[in-house]
């Protein structure tokens, strides 16, 4: 029972619940007598905890002054404290336990807006008053420390009544499979009611027996138990087994289980050449998101309007930076200005593109050499501004929680939330821009002065205009594809450089002015990079990339779907 | 009007730098050759105002042999072709007496055959990959011996660490570090199937298959460690793969070369926290030295700004050139040299330096676990300092090659078995 064997916990559960009751009885009425059982209860609840709560009191005081290496000698004592001591052993995990220099009390410790930090006795939860960080010593915390403290929360949590941290709690002893774990795990099937956990719980017991028993069928069985699962350990467990030594003998002596582990390996290993080609295909993709984002603005402004804009990666930085500001201009919600940044870079890039757009490149119309010299001044120029106002150093833009892991499909098979979201961004501007210019007036006039300019201009488009208007168009989204990339990499005034022969690249490939050539040019260039990338290496892909494209437009010049027709001229 | 303004404004520009250069008969000039713009900027630009804060400094004691120091500033923006001319232009137009600069191994290449030609005077304040000892050169960074092998010595000896990964940015320095490393690694009796050899470009932001690659390699069973050579700009996008996929410095930690305290201070250190990195120096150390450096810097620089490690090199080297030549009583090149041999300074962690006879100084290795914010915490340091090898025992090109300036042997490539010098000093 693990009530039977916490009994301080359970009594404080007890304690808990009776308290809140006892707010309901002031106010209802109840029988005398009742109520002085509730108070025996209470009273001896409350005098579990004291004792309980001194006890930990003195090992957490351990804690102040400390060597590092005493350290792990008083984390173990932790363990006896149950789960009043989670709160102080989750805050040394991730670095926010403190001593306050004045009473050498143990507090953790919680950065506030203000800059002070905001303190909360570690033991008895209680609230203290706000101190500055000076006031305070951090308890110190390397990775020897972090293992053992997760292996030791491992062991209290292993009784927790919340399934999830459970099945957490055996994922950690799963990879470290000493006698002891072994003995509470053990223990924990016993009482364990969660098919997921207990599934967990049966595999480690299942891979200890194959690893300390000699008995023929019960390795067998066990071998059964672990059929089909995708957890790394299992596979080791399994190579292990089949492995020779280096004069070619079998190190497993019995060839009834050997077959039966060749067997399940082969299995096991389907599976994860399957996982990985999925998973090949999903970085492909993700990469492809990223230059299809980067390339549309340019697809509009050089594919629809002819113009080589050089500039372009500036307008993308401009739009990371618009996400910075954004950030610092709201420091109490950082969860949600990635959001406001988005319609925020659309307006900043976008503005400075007509501005561009008015201010040089109407001057340089058909003279596509000299748009060319002029935007990659333009470029340096931002690159420079931005450089003196941001300074040279890169700036951070944090990730709000929502963009940070991964989805989790097997051990072995994960997608990672940040690109996912922005594979499924990339795909929603597409399409909002295709609706744009297929369904508003704007639309309808871009492509009539982008196929025949002086016949638009004879109707009556303002063609000077439509043009400011487009440059602006794309500008905007390579100001949202700023903020997009702000969650991918460093925000600098160098981000522009890295990505603008990349959107040449994919406009190239897919076809001039053909919007869904810059779709699918995009995510095939994703893939192939991803699928070149293992066999020969980052460097050696983007060349074979490159190569491979000015190959491909010698034999197409006009990319994959060029456009036809009458436009095309 | 406007024309007219621009006209007075150049003449007294004019008129100011005639004046300056009148002046300029009695002082000592000082190059700085670090990139203010570019890619390097970001690295380099806190290098030039560590120097020009070093001789603010000296010109309030008084100079060097009762002369000022002036500091003339170029911008080689980045460019390695660029850093071999602007030089030229410091020795032979503006005749400095001394140059602190550059940054990557490939500036540095590119400022040799100059240098020695002009017979100049070069501080290299910055970790690289060794194999060089050039008698106009003084290194103050570490060399692979004083950084790398420590380093691996560390995770191999207190983490236990079975599987490498060596992943770098595909240039000079992770690719002859990563080579000293495999050497090492194999002769330590790690096998090649452990040993994984990653190569990414400059500025590489799209990590998701390497580090993919690495959790697969390290899910055997083994403990794994990657050790990474990767240039500063790539480190951001490739500790936030490693924390979305789930992996945490304690499963397989990472010890990098070129991440520090001005590196971290223009990010979210939260994905990074207990990764590691070796440095000979830290902000955090504790020492009377690293406080007053630290107090003048902020109030040098502004008070956000941090220190880092090839600062330190930067204030150690200048601190020995300026005895050197007060000891030698001229700035003269071939009498400074000789005169920096044997000169020691106390450095920023509470030691010694010493200028060794191959143009290296003796450091301390620090391995350091980087916190939430942005600082780097010791968890480990050597014994004492350790001198820098110019020439790498590990590998068998140079196991033999030793360098040593002093008479007789007075070469910065001499070979112990055959006893000759071959000239080729890089």
């Amino acid at each position: 029972m693990r009530e039977a064997e916490r009994p301080l916990v359970f009594l404080r559960f007890k304690f808990i619940d009776f308290r809140r009751l006892n707010g309901g009885i002031v106010v209802t009425y109840l029988v005398k007598r009742f109520l002085a059982l509730m108070l025996l209860v209470f009273s001896v609840g409350s005098l579990a905890t004291a004792v309980a709560e001194t006890d930990l009191r003195q090992i957490s005081q351990q804690l102040v002054g400390a060597k590092l290496k005493a350290l792990p000698a008083i984390v173990e004592q932790f363990e006896t404290g149950g789960e009043e001591a989670l709160p102080l052993l989750d805050a040394m995990l991730n670095g926010r336990l403190f001593v306050r220099k004045s009473d050498k009390l143990i507090v953790i410790a919680e950065r506030q807006q203000d800059g002070d930090y905001a303190l909360v006795d570690a033991l008895s939860a209680e609230s203290l008053s706000p101190s500055p960080k000076k006031r305070l010593k951090k308890v110190k915390v390397n990775n020897r420390l972090r293992v053992q403290l997760r292996e030791v929360i491992a062991r209290i949590t292993l009784s927790s009544d919340d399934p999830d941290i459970r099945e957490s709690a055996v994922r950690n002893m799963l990879n470290k499979m000493s006698d002891r774990n072994i003995a509470m795990l053990a223990q924990a099937k016993k009482v364990e009611t969660d098919s997921t956990v207990m599934a967990l719980i049966d595999l480690a017991l299942a891979i200890n027996v194959l690893k300390t028993t000699d008995v023929q069928a019960e390795r067998l069985t066990a071998l059964e138990a672990i059929d089909g699962s995708l957890e790394p350990i299992v596979f080791n467990t399994l190579s292990a087994l089949l492995a020779q030594d280096d004069a070619g003998n079998n190190l497993e002596a019995d060839t009834a289980v050997r077959a039966k582990a060749l067997k399940i390996k082969d299995r096991i290993q389907q599976k994860i050449d399957f996982y990985e080609l999925m998973e090949k295909l999903f970085f492909g993709l993700s990469l492809g998101s990223v230059l299809l984002l980067i390339a549309t603005g340019l697809a509009i402004t050089f594919g629809v309007m002819g113009v080589i804009n050089m500039a372009h990666g500036e307008l993308i930085m401009i739009g990371a930076y618009t996400a910075y500001v954004v950030q610092l201009l709201m420091p109490n919600s950082l969860e949600y200005s990635i959001l406001v940044a988005i319609p925020m870079a659309f307006l900043v890039a976008g503005t400075v593109g007509v501005l561009i757009e008015r201010c040089v490149i109407r001057f340089l119309h058909g003279r596509p050499l000299e748009t060319l010299l002029a935007t990659f001044g333009i470029s340096l120029i931002l690159q420079q501004t931005v450089r003196s106002i941001f300074s040279p150093l890169n700036r951070q833009v944090s990730s709000p929680s929502w963009l940070s892991g991964s989805l989790d499909i097997n051990p072995i098979f994960s997608l990672t939330y940040n690109r996912l979201y922005i594979l499924l961004f990339a795909l929603l501007v597409f399409f909002i821009l295709q609706l744009v210019l297929k369904r508003t007036s704007l639309g309808l006039n871009v492509r009539a002065v982008s196929q025949n300019r002086s016949m638009a201009k004879a109707i009556g488009i303002r063609t000077e205009w439509v043009d400011a208007m487009t440059f602006g168009l794309g500008s905007g989204i390579a100001g949202i594809a700023g903020v997009a990339l702000s969650q991918l990499t460093n925000v600098g005034p160098n981000l522009g450089q890295a990505y603008i022969i990349d959107s040449f690249m994919v406009v190239v490939f897919g076809g001039v002015g053909n919007l869904w050539g810059t779709l699918v040019g995009g995510f095939s260039l994703g893939i192939l990079n991803k699928f070149l990338e293992p066999v020969t290496g980052a460097v050696l892909a983007n060349i074979i990339i490159l190569v491979s494209i000015i190959l491909f437009i010698q034999k197409r010049p006009r990319g994959l779907f060029p456009q036809k027709g009458r436009a095309a001229g | 009007m406007k024309f007219k303004k621009f006209i007075t404004a150049t003449a007294v520009a004019l008129s100011m730098m005639l004046s300056l250069s009148a002046v300029a008969a009695d002082t000592i000039k000082v190059g700085v050759l670090h990139s203010l713009s570019g890619t390097m900027a970001i690295s380099e630009t806190t290098l030039k105002d560590t120097v020009l804060m070093m001789i603010e400094e000296q010109n309030k004691k008084g100079g060097l042999l009762g002369k000022k120091l002036e500091a003339v500033v170029v911008d080689p923006a980045s460019n390695w072709p660029l850093f071999a001319e602007k030089t030229r232009e410091l020795l032979t137009k503006e005749k400095v007496d001394v140059i602190f600069g550059c940054w990557t191994s490939v500036s540095r290449k590119s400022v040799l055959p100059v240098i020695e030609e002009l017979n100049g005077l070069l501080f290299y304040p910055v970790q690289y990959e060794g194999e060089e000892s050039s008698k106009n050169v003084f290194y103050t960074g570490a060399a692979p011996n004083q950084q790398a092998v420590p380093a691996v010595d560390y995770l191999m000896n207190e983490l236990e660490v079975e599987r490498w990964v060596l992943a770098g940015t595909d240039y000079v320095y992770p690719r002859t570090t990563n080579k000293i490393l495999e050497a090492y690694l194999i002769a330590k009796g790690v096998a090649p199937a452990d040993i994984m050899i990653n190569y990414t470009p400059f500025g590489h932001s799209d990590w998701q298959s390497i580090v993919a690659d690495v959790k697969k390699f390290g899910s055997t069973g083994k403990k794994t460690a990657v050790v990474s050579t990767i240039n500063g700009d790539a480190n951001i996008p490739f500790y936030k793969e490693l924390g979305n996929q789930g992996i945490s410095a304690e499963d397989i930690p990472v010890v990098a070369f070129s991440v520090g305290e001005e590196e971290l201070s223009g990010l979210d250190t939260g994905p990074l926290v207990g990764h590691l990195a070796a440095w000979n120096y830290f902000q955090s150390v504790e020492s009377d030295e690293n406080e007053a450096f630290i107090k003048k810097w902020k109030k040098f620089a502004g008070k956000k700004r941090v220190t880092n490690d090839p600062m330190e090199a930067t204030y150690i080297g200048f601190n020995m050139w300026a005895q050197a030549v007060e000891k030698a009583g001229t700035t003269e090149v071939d009498t400074v040299e000789q005169a920096m041999i044997g000169i020691t300074t106390p450095n920023l962690t509470g030691g010694v330096a010493v200028m060794n006879s191959n143009h290296h100084l003796s450091k301390p290795v620090l391995i350091g676990e980087i916190q939430d914010d942005g600082q780097i915490e010791t968890v480990w340091e050597t014994n004492g300092t350790v001198i820098g090898d110019a020439w790498s025992d590990h590998l068998s090109s140079s196991r033999n090659l030793i360098s040593d300036w002093t008479a007789p042997v007075s070469c910065g490539n001499f070979n112990t078995k055959t006893a000759k010098c071959s000239g080729q000093n890089f």
